[in-house]
């Protein structure tokens, strides 16, 4: 019988999807391992407030830390406390989400606890007390199926992979104050740029809109702006690294072998030749769609929709059909 | 200023990846390996820092079998000054890989260590922040900028949605993304010069994997995927199967 624990992030005070998935999953391999979950939540002080919904996604029990300086996100903080609260707890299995954040965190943790890390993970299972592990290698051109000789055994997960789960539960807050000496960081953010202009990130988000050098010109963006915004909710856009070369995009949209990886429920490629280094971040996307003039171009091989044609045609026409659904409820 | 970068030795993203009879890794007869392209970022920055410092040495350090001598001496040929390689058989244990690094590190005259933010192949973004905990020094992960002075070095760093600026006392551990370190390339004259440059060759440091790979699987297959239609007059069907069969809108 072991507990799980699942670490929940919020970002400007907010708990986001990736906290959800995290509980979720925890609260699954907590069934299958006889124990029960627990979400962890670092903030300001009145985090807790926030942690509370995390019960109907599976904690029974939310731990909040609160501290001034855990407001926003700082390293060597979180990962002190996280430590901490892990040796504590006694914890057979810590769920990290694979954002920016929790791969920044989980290997400090897990050097911490001096235990390994499997990253990025899309298979998670405990048989028998034996967690068994699934993630991509190879940039997606095989998977490994892992197992690990250590406890806790510490996983982070791949946003959008792991469904997150509610229901009429409720968990206990259970509100702490860690000590915390913030002159004594080595690490200090000093500015945080457009960080909060309102758009979920590329990893993170359930809908891509992704445009490649077949969009001409960087003005050509405001196409895919109005898709994205038809869409709605969730969506953001990505780009292929030819476009990140060109100085059309910045890096952070970049898809691929040499920029982010994503799983989203729904891919668009629009413009993007399909070359391997971009499929290597999209191919385990739920569903995928490329528009390319050329009928030959490799997108089409991992594409589950394609249309054949000038996406300067087909893009206004999607935007147009994809509003009019969304207002026709 | 001296600056330490950890490279490793990987298969070309190019290259077609075949799971061997042993089900457990990959087949390496015809893959032809690199240095992992984030690792080429590193070793960018590593040599720019250098320079602008107009001092000190840029060393490299990895831990592969023997045929990683190859990885080195390519990064050697871009200018870096020396070269460790730890033998060993790697493995997919990222803490494992921090301790054999960390053991080699440990007291390292080199105020920056810099890491790529990952490796291609294993990809788990994790060796440079462990080796950091391991050795005591902070770390700033996902760098695309930076500068060192004063004992310091103020990185720009992309995170979800946008940038930050982080401040990081030295000695430290930084991991690189592509950001402004667009790698330069061997010159011949650079190629020549590596031939000469220091490589030293010793054991690893045993360290046992707690993380180990059971099997290796090909992904499955994406069903053959269909061309809806030509032109915009083909996006109302798209639409209407997004929203009835993939259920994705
Ligand atoms: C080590 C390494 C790492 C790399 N990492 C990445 C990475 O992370 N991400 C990445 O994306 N790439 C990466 N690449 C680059 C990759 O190999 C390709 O060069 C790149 O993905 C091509 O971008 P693209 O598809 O936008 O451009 P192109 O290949 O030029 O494709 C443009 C497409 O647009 C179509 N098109 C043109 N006009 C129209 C129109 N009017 N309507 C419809 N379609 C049109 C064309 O038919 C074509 O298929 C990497 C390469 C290397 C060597
Ligand atoms: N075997 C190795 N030898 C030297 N450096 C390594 C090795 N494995 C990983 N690294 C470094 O750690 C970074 C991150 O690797 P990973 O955590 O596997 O994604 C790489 O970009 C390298 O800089």
């Amino acid at each position: 019988m072991a507990d799980v624990l699942a670490f929940a992030e919020q970002r400007d005070g907010q708990i986001g999807g990736s906290a959800r998935e995290a509980v979720s999953a925890a609260a699954r391999l907590a069934g299958s391992l006889g124990g029960s979950a627990h979400a962890l939540v670092l903030g300001a002080p009145g985090i807790s407030a926030a942690g509370g919904e995390l019960g109907r996604f599976g904690a029974a029990k939310v731990l909040a830390g609160e501290h001034e300086a855990l407001g926003d996100y700082n390293p060597e903080a979180y990962a002190s406390v996280l430590a901490a609260r892990i040796k504590e707890g006694g914890y057979g299995a810590v769920i990290f989400p694979a954002t920016t954040l929790g791969k920044d965190l989980a290997p400090r943790v897990a050097a911490a606890l001096d235990v390994p890390l499997a990253a990025d993970v899309t298979g998670l299972e405990a048989d028998g007390g034996k967690v068994s592990i699934v993630r991509p290698v190879y940039s997606g051109k095989a998977f490994a199926h892992l197992e690990v000789e250590a406890s806790p055994v510490l996983v982070s997960i791949r946003p959008n992979v792991f469904q997150a789960t509610e229901s009429e539960a409720a968990g206990e807050v259970e509100t702490f104050t860690p000590d915390i000496d913030a002159s004594a960081f080595k690490v200090r953010v000093v500015e945080r740029k457009g960080a909060s202009d309102g758009q979920v990130d590329v990893a993170e988000a359930s809908i891509i809109v992704s445009g490649g050098r077949g969009m001409k010109d960087p003005e050509n963006w405001k196409l895919l702006e109005t898709l994205r915004d038809a869409i709605g909710q969730g969506a953001a856009l990505g780009a292929s690294r030819a476009v990140v070369d060109a100085g059309w995009r910045p890096h952070g949209e970049q898809v691929g072998q040499t920029g982010k990886t994503v799983a989203p429920k729904l891919y668009f490629a629009i413009g993007i030749s399909g070359a391997i280094q971009h499929l290597a971040g999209m191919r385990t996307s739920q569903t995928i769609v490329a528009i390319n003039k050329d009928a030959d171009a490799p997108i089409f091989g991992v594409a589950d929709y394609g249309i054949v044609g000038d996406l300067f045609e087909v893009v206004p026409r999607l935007a147009d059909e994809i509003k009019a659904l969304k207002s026709g409820g | 200023m001296n600056v330490i970068v950890c490279v490793k030795r990987v298969p070309d993203t190019e290259t077609r990846i075949r799971i061997d009879g042993s089900g457990d890794k990959i087949d390496p007869s015809g893959v032809k390996y690199i240095i992992s392209p984030y690792d080429e970022f590193a070793v960018e920055a590593g040599l720019r820092t250098k320079e602008a410092a107009g001092d000190g040495s840029v060393r490299l350090v990895s831990f592969g079998d023997a045929a990683t001598q190859e990885t080195l001496r390519s990064g050697l040929a871009m200018g870096a000054d020396s070269a460790t390689l730890l033998v060993g058989e790697p493995t997919i244990d990222g803490l494992a890989t921090a301790k054999v690094l960390a053991a080699e590190l440990d007291g390292a005259d080199a105020p920056l260590i810099l890491f790529g933010v990952k490796a291609a192949d294993d990809d788990q973004q994790q060796v440079g922040p462990m080796v950091a905990t391991l050795l005591g020094r902070p770390c700033v992960t996902g760098v695309s900028s930076f500068e060192v002075g004063d004992g310091k070095a103020v990185c720009q760093r992309e995170v979800e949605g946008g940038t930050e600026v982080v401040e990081v006392d030295l000695p430290a551990v930084l991991t690189v993304t592509k950001g402004e370190f667009e790698p330069r390339y061997a010159s011949l004259k650079g190629i020549m010069a590596a031939k000469k440059k220091p490589l030293e060759q010793k054991d690893a440091a045993q360290v046992e994997a707690k993380l180990r790979v059971v099997k290796l699987a090909e992904p499955a297959p994406r069903s053959a995927g269909r061309i809806v239609g030509e032109g915009a007059d083909a996006v109302p069907e798209l639409v209407r199967l997004l929203r009835e069969e993939a259920n994705a809108l």
